[in-house]
This record gives C-alpha cells, structure tokens and sequence, in this order.
C-alpha cells in the first residue's frame, strides 16, 4: 500500500510574485506523475514544497496512507526523497555518496556495502565506486543522484529533470530506472520534465503546471 | 659593518659572552654561530629539544582550545541565526589583527598577583601562556572556519536534508564539505602563534627550564650575545613555518582540484 500525497490550496510567493496560487491536486499511490510546462512557472518550487523543504505560505500538504494523514515528522520525511536538478553531489567518493541515506539512518556497515554495491551496478557506476564523486561528469552525478535517492527506498520518489542535459543513451537508463523503481517499490513518483516524448513515455497521469496550478495535461 | 648583527634592537652586551666576538667580524660571529647551531641540532641538545617540545606544547594547546571552541562557534554563526553575528564577526575581524604585545599586556594585568584572575596563579606558568596564544588564534579559526561553512554551496544542505537527515546530522554534513576551510583555518592559526613573541615572553616570563619556547629564547639568547643557540632555534623556527606553510598548500590543493584523494569518508 503506497503513500498518496495531497495538496490542498497551496499558495507560495516569493518577492511579491504569487508563483503558486491555490495549487490542489491529489498524486495517487503507486503512480507516476509527470509535470510538464514553461521555465519559472513554479515546478521546482512545487517539489520542494512536496519534500517538505520548503513550507507554503499557505494551504497544506498532506501525506496519506490507506486514507490516514501522517504526521509531517522525520520518520515521514525518511520515507519521500527529491532527486534535486543539480543532484548536490557530497564532496566524498562515490560509494559513500550513496552510502550516505543509509548510514544517516543507522543502518550497519555490511548491510550497506550489499546495498549500495548493488546499486551502483544498476545505475552503471559500480566501476566508479572509489572515485571522487565531484570529478562525474554531469550524466553520471544525474546517475548518482538516482542512485543516491533509490538506495533509501523511498515510497514517494521526487524527481526534478532528471534528464535534463542528458544524452539519449543516458536519458534511457534513467528512464530505465525510474521505471524499475515504480515496478519493483510500488513508489508514488512526481516528475518534472520539459521533454513530452519522455513524459508520454512515464507517465500515468500527465499534469501541466500553469499560472500558478495544477491541470491534468 | 654596524648593522649586520642579528639582534634587532637590542644593545650589544656588556657581559663577557660565550663568543668572543670582540676580535672577530660580525661576519665570523654569525658563520660560527651558524657552526654551533647546527652542532646543536645534530646532537639533539637537550635543552634544545626542551624549549622546542615547551613551543609545540603551548603552541599546540592553544590551537586545540581554539578549534574546540572556535570550530562550533563559527559553524553556529554559519548555520543559525544567531543574535549579534554581525557584531561577533567584526569583533573576530579586529582579533585577527591583534597585536601579540597588546594581548600579553592585558592577560599579565588580569594574571598579575594583584589583578582580578590573580587568585589563579597562572602568571608566568605555560598555562598563561596557552591562553594568551589560544586569545590570538581564536579569531583566526573562528572566522575562517565560519567563511568556509557559510559558502558551501545551500544544496548540500538540502540534499543532506531529503535523503533524511535530521538537523544535527544535516549540519554536520554542512561542515564537512567545508573541512579544507575549516583546516586552513587551524593551519594559518598555528602560524600566527607559533612565530609570535610578544604576549608569551610578558605572560610566559622567559623562566629557563619552565616557560622558555623558542621565540623567547631567541629573544633572549640575542640580547646575551649567545647567537649559537638563537641561530639553531631560529632555524628550527623557519622549518616549522616551512613545514606549516607546505601543509596549508597541501591542503588547499586537496580542496580544489581533483587529485582524488578525499579526506575523511
Ligand atoms: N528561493 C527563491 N527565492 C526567490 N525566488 C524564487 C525562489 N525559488 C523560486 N523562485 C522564483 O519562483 C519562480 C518559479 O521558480 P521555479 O524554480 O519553481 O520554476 P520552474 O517551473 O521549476 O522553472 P524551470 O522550468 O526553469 O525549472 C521563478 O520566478 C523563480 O524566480
Ligand atoms: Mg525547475
């Protein structure tokens, strides 16, 4: 049973600018959400809102399971994760980069060694795992943002651009991955693109963000 | 040939001195002086390795206390808001260009038996002088280590915090991308002590066997005329400085390119 994710009335302003205005939509569990539409309309600042980054000046976001609202606190916050447009790679090798989630949360050395090895195979970074993770190029620091947010195993996965300035190639074993993630956790999965083939492609439910809402696409 | 001495401004003794330079030039004074030094240092004379290992003691101490103390009080001004940060911050600036003198007059006023820390004792102990370089290196670590944590850059902070950190460990990942800052603020806070005189030889007292470092035994062997031990310090001096100068460079560099050596997982 996924977590859905509900917005109510959301408003943000930032500088006098009104860039969410009333923004309500209901994101279901277990689907992938894909928004799309023009630069500064608010997408990124939506998400932020969404992985409580960020708090809306007003209405409110609501993280529900089987129907019931959670407590907006640290253990809600370990279940969600955004996958950030410039990644925010951690001036550390590879390996601990990914590691970072786990070790945060506790988690014993052996278990994540068996995960993040298992990781960095899917993302195809394994052979890059000792490496300093500022010296990727922008493609794998994208891959290893993916993997950094896949080893926690979110119930709601954020992603914001994760193909932006991507090739083709790579675009499709992000792709690849984010629809592994969806098959095999069930996450809810909100993500921004301003490519419409891939949004067509991952998308259950395609949104456009205008004036400051959400509108089904 | 006036002028050549190595002894600043102090006058020339009037006590017979170990060397007898009176028929030599000044030239010979300092080649054999340079002789002895170096005899000095390769048989590790024990008076020497006493004031060197008393310098590294008091220097060292004082930088411990600083970091200690200056390491969480930069990262708060970094990461809070913290009431009068901004006036903190100018006071640290203005600390940074304290005058050693300066420092060492004030503590020997509030050390001295009849001042208001009189009651401690610590007046021409290493105690004081450990506090009296601590007050000079402070405002160095503080300050360069609050630099360093307030421009590592804010998505760090929030990448930290979506992968599930919570606010202790969101700011401990903040000043670990800041460490090379941070080192280079202890670095360049250990070579403002360990090359100043002013305030240990005023609080310190000079007491042979007890709070003699090197920069206070080079002041004083200068002024007896007994350049031998002087030049030895002063060369150990200039290597440690060397040694302090090649391992903030280090460290730099470690910060900015990529040589793939990361310090700390
Ligand atoms: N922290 C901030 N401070 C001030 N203004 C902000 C901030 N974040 C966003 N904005 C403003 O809010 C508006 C929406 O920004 P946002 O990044 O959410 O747009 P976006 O839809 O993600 O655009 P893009 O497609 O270019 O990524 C912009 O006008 C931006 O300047
Ligand atoms: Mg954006």
């Amino acid at each position: 049973m996924g977590l859905s994710l509900e917005l109510a009335q959301i408003s943000k302003t930032y500088n006098g600018h009104e860039v969410l205005q009333e923004c309500s939509w209901t994101f279901e569990p277990g689907l992938t959400h894909v928004i799309m539409g023009p630069n500064g309309t608010g997408k990124s600042t939506l998400l932020r809102i969404c992985a409580l980054l960020e708090v809306p000046d007003r209405g409110r976001v609501n993280f529900l399971a089987g129907g019931l609202p959670l407590a907006p606190d640290l253990a809600l916050k370990r279940r969600l994760t955004l996958v950030l447009p410039g990644v925010g790679v951690f001036n550390t090798s590879v390996f601990h980069n990914v590691a970072y989630g786990l070790k945060i949360r506790g988690i014993g050395s052996r278990e994540i060694e068996e995960r993040v090895g298992a990781i960095l195979e899917t993302v195809g970074l394994a052979a890059k795992r000792r490496q300093r993770a500022l010296d990727l190029s922008t493609g794998q620091s994208k891959r290893l943002g993916l993997a950094r947010a896949m080893v926690i195993d979110p119930e709601v996965l954020l992603l914001d651009e994760p193909t932006a300035s991507i090739d083709q190639e790579n675009s499709e074993i992000i792709e690849g991955i984010i629809n592994k993630i969806k098959a095999e956790r069930k996450a809810t999965i909100i993500m921004v693109t301003h490519d419409p083939i891939q949004a067509e492609r991952l998308a259950d439910r395609l949104l456009i963000m205008k004036e400051g809402s959400l509108l089904p696409g | 040939m006036e002028g050549v001495r190595a002894g600043g401004p102090y006058p020339l003794p009037q006590t017979p001195s170990p060397i007898p330079y009176s028929g030599l030039s000044h030239v010979d004074t300092i080649l054999q002086g340079f002789i002895s030094a170096f005899k000095l240092i390769l048989a590790l004379d024990p008076e020497l390795l006493k004031i060197i290992w008393l310098s590294l003691q008091v220097s060292g101490g004082a930088l411990l206390l600083a970091i200690l103390l200056g390491l969480p009080l930069g990262a708060l001004m970094a990461l809070r808001r913290l009431p009068l940060r901004g006036l903190i911050l100018s006071i640290l600036n203005t600390g940074m260009g304290l005058p050693p003198v300066v420092v060492g007059l004030v503590l020997y006023l509030l050390l001295s038996r009849s001042g208001p820390l009189g009651f401690m004792s610590l007046l021409y102990t290493p105690g004081a002088m450990i506090i009296a370089q601590f007050i000079l290196a402070f405002p160095i670590v503080t300050s360069l280590a609050h630099t360093a944590i307030v421009n590592v850059n804010p998505i760090i902070r929030q990448a930290a915090r979506v992968l599930g950190a919570n606010p202790w460990q969101e700011a401990l990942t903040v000043i670990r991308e800041a460490r090379y800052g941070i080192i280079t603020g202890g670095i360049a806070g250990l070579g403002r002590v360990t090359a100043e005189v002013g305030s240990v030889i005023i609080v310190g007292g000079n007491i042979a066997g007890y709070t003699r470092v090197i920069t206070t035994t080079i002041a004083l062997e200068t002024d007896k005329g007994n350049f031998d031990l002087a030049i030895a310090l002063g060369i150990i001096l200039l290597g440690l400085s060397l040694l302090i100068n090649l391992a903030l460079r280090a460290i730099q560099r470690l910060g900015r390119t990529s040589s793939g050596v990361i310090l700390w997982d």
